[in-house]
């Protein structure tokens, strides 16, 4: 024993001699690399901030903010454009948001992985999600104003002009509702598959029904996630405008929407609008520079509010 | 004088023997004047999780305000025979069962009764200790909430003796509204135990209830199923032997989804019948 252990080394000594090892490169240039791309990102955003920041801050007032545009949108305010955006998004997210748990819930909780129809939807869900946001706006108006509005009219105001097949706020917002909708699902999808299997057992165990187990225990756990789909979708549905212009988004209204019927002025719509239609470019650009931080301050706004309320249900989980 | 009227089964049942009522009472075990009645009988439990056997030709009698001890290696089959009792496994997918169970003689697979009613009156502790993400309260009064009683004085009225039967109530009477995920692992394991009880259950299963603690907290939970005994019928999985020894009055033992052996726990544990069983024990295999 005591002697071939000796033996043994030798012979591997031996092995690794005839091995030359090259002195390896310290690697800097692929770490700058990487960190330059990095980089490039903070720079860009910082740009694109400071320059709306900076062409936009002297038009905020509160004038601005409370007016409506005048002469041909070269003065004036904005507040039609905010008031319908925000308007909008919030009938988008009371249409979106029950849509999607529902759905994540019944993926989820109610069905087989492996089921047909489960893959079915699934694969409908990111077929959806790749769709083109113009192609949506052409859905609404086809689906929404063509189909449903004109059969409403067609039903019920068969002797007056169109009054539901017509560019409307519902519309809009059930239009970006739809282009929403996968956020949704895979944020709140994702939400229940990280619910421990333990838990719904111990709901079960004490004589809970399925609907009473997500209602209880499944949802309220579910519900940072659910929050984090709408953020998402807030985020994305505010800064849409293909899918609104040919669905209720008005070039300009005299008035602010008062019905679910009646169309509107947005954020995004009107910016393309100045910058693309107005008779003089360049008049309109202090306006087209204060929009434009508007509608980034409404959106991180919207954001903030949201991230707080799911910031506040995850620490009362926690803290009780 | 006792009479455990335990009888053995295994997949075959011409050997079944039926084993003489024990002369001395096991570990824990109060006198008593009436004979055991049967709790739960099970007959002939073929389980399956797709196409793979878990169980076979399972037969067994749960007596009535004893503690009945499963044993047997890792996937023997004891955690799903002990899930078949509360329909537990209906909630897996792919899974598949034959044979019938009854409790108090009722079928608890074919009777209209509907699952829920089955899953209040057979309870369930976990391995892991699984407290829901809400109040100490909440938690106790979730099995309350869910299966219709709203009246408040009543849930806190049970909250409170229900905690008190756990001897949790002491440690946490002042802190009913914190976050059970605050406890510790003992605590939130005797949580588990109280939100068995709340609802007031005539069969607990326990699913290796303290393998996951530490041996203080091991202890009271073992001196917990002692003085439950005394008004609930138990059903306990573990994996440790000297466990079974201590809580339980009679011990089976389980060995690749059959029923090897089940008798009153000193005897299975000093004079088994079959030779797996003393293999298994005396440290052989498993």
């Amino acid at each position: 024993m005591t002697i071939s252990a000796p033996t043994k080394t030798e012979n591997a000594t031996v092995t690794a001699s005839k091995l030359v090892f090259k002195p390896k490169s310290r690697g800097y240039f692929p770490k700058g690399l990487c960190l330059l791309a990095s980089l490039l990102i903070i720079i860009i955003l910082a740009v694109v901030l400071v320059n709306i920041a900076i062409g936009g801050a002297g038009m905020i007032t509160w004038d601005f903010l409370s007016s409506p545009p005048e002469n041909g949108m070269e003065s004036g305010g904005i507040f039609p454009a905010i008031f319908g955006t925000v308007a909008l998004v919030i009938l988008m997210t009371v249409a979106v948001i029950p849509v999607g748990v529902f759905t994540a819930i019944y993926l989820q909780e109610y069905t087989r992985p492996d089921a047909w129809l489960t893959r079915l939807i699934r694969l409908a869900v990111n077929n959806l999600a790749a769709v083109p946001s113009i192609v949506f706006g052409l859905f609404g108006l086809g689906f929404f104003i063509g189909f449903i509005g004109g059969g409403i009219d067609s039903i019920f105001y068969t002797s007056e002009g169109p009054v539901w097949g017509q560019p409307a706020i519902i519309w809009a917002s059930l239009t970006l509702a739809i282009l929403t909708l996968p956020v949704v699902i895979v944020s709140t999808e994702e939400a229940l598959r990280t619910i421990p299997r333990e838990l719904k057992e111990a709901s079960y165990a004490l004589g809970a029904t399925r609907l009473q187990t997500i209602w209880r225990v499944i949802l309220p756990q579910a519900m940072p996630g659910v929050l984090t789909g709408a953020i998402l979708a807030i985020s994305r549905g505010a800064g849409e405008v293909a899918p609104i212009m040919f669905t209720g988004a008005a070039y300009y209204l005299p008035y602010l929407p008062s019905a679910l019927n009646d169309q509107f002025m947005e954020l995004g719509y009107h910016i393309y609008v100045m910058a693309t239609q107005s008779p003089d470019v360049e008049a309109t650009k202090p306006i087209l520079y204060g929009t434009v931080l508007v509608l980034l301050m409404l959106t991180f706004a919207l954001n903030f509010v949201a991230i707080l309320i799911r910031s506040r249900l995850r620490l009362r989980r926690t803290n009780a | 004088m006792l009479d455990n009227n335990i009888e053995i089964t295994t997949d075959d049942k011409e050997r079944a023997v039926l084993i003489p009522s024990p002369t001395t009472p096991a570990r824990h075990t109060e006198k008593q004047t009436t004979p055991t009645q049967i709790k739960m009988s099970v007959r002939d439990v073929n389980f399956f999780y797709g196409d793979k056997p878990a169980l076979h030709q399972v037969s067994i009698d749960i007596s009535v305000n004893r503690v009945t001890a499963l044993i047997g290696p890792s996937g023997c089959g004891k955690s799903t025979f002990l899930r078949t009792l509360n329909r537990m496994n209906d909630t897996i997918p792919g899974t598949r069962m034959t044979g019938t169970v009854k409790l108090d003689g009722v079928d608890v697979y074919q009777s209209i009764e509907d699952v829920s009613t089955l899953r209040t009156k057979v309870g369930m502790v976990f391995q892991k200790s699984n407290p829901f993400p809400k109040s100490i309260f909440d938690n106790v009064a979730y099995g309350l909430r869910v299966n219709g009683i709203n009246d408040k004085d009543l849930i806190a009225q049970t909250v409170e003796q229900t905690l008190k039967k756990a001897y949790l109530w002491g440690e946490v009477k002042d802190m009913m509204d914190n976050s059970a995920l605050a406890l510790s692992g003992g605590q939130q394991q005797r949580l588990c135990i109280a939100r068995a009880l709340a609802v007031e259950p005539e069969v607990i299963l326990m699913d290796e209830p303290a393998s996951a603690l530490d041996p203080i907290s091991t202890a009271k939970i073992e001196d917990l199923i002692a003085e439950l005994k005394k008004d609930y019928t138990i059903v306990i999985v573990t994996h440790n032997m000297q466990q079974a020894a201590r809580v339980s009055d009679t011990t089976a033992f389980f060995f690749e989804g059959v029923l090897i052996e089940h008798g009153p726990t000193r005897q299975l544990f000093t004079k088994p019948n079959k030779k797996k069983t003393e293999d298994y024990i005396t440290g052989r295999f498993g």
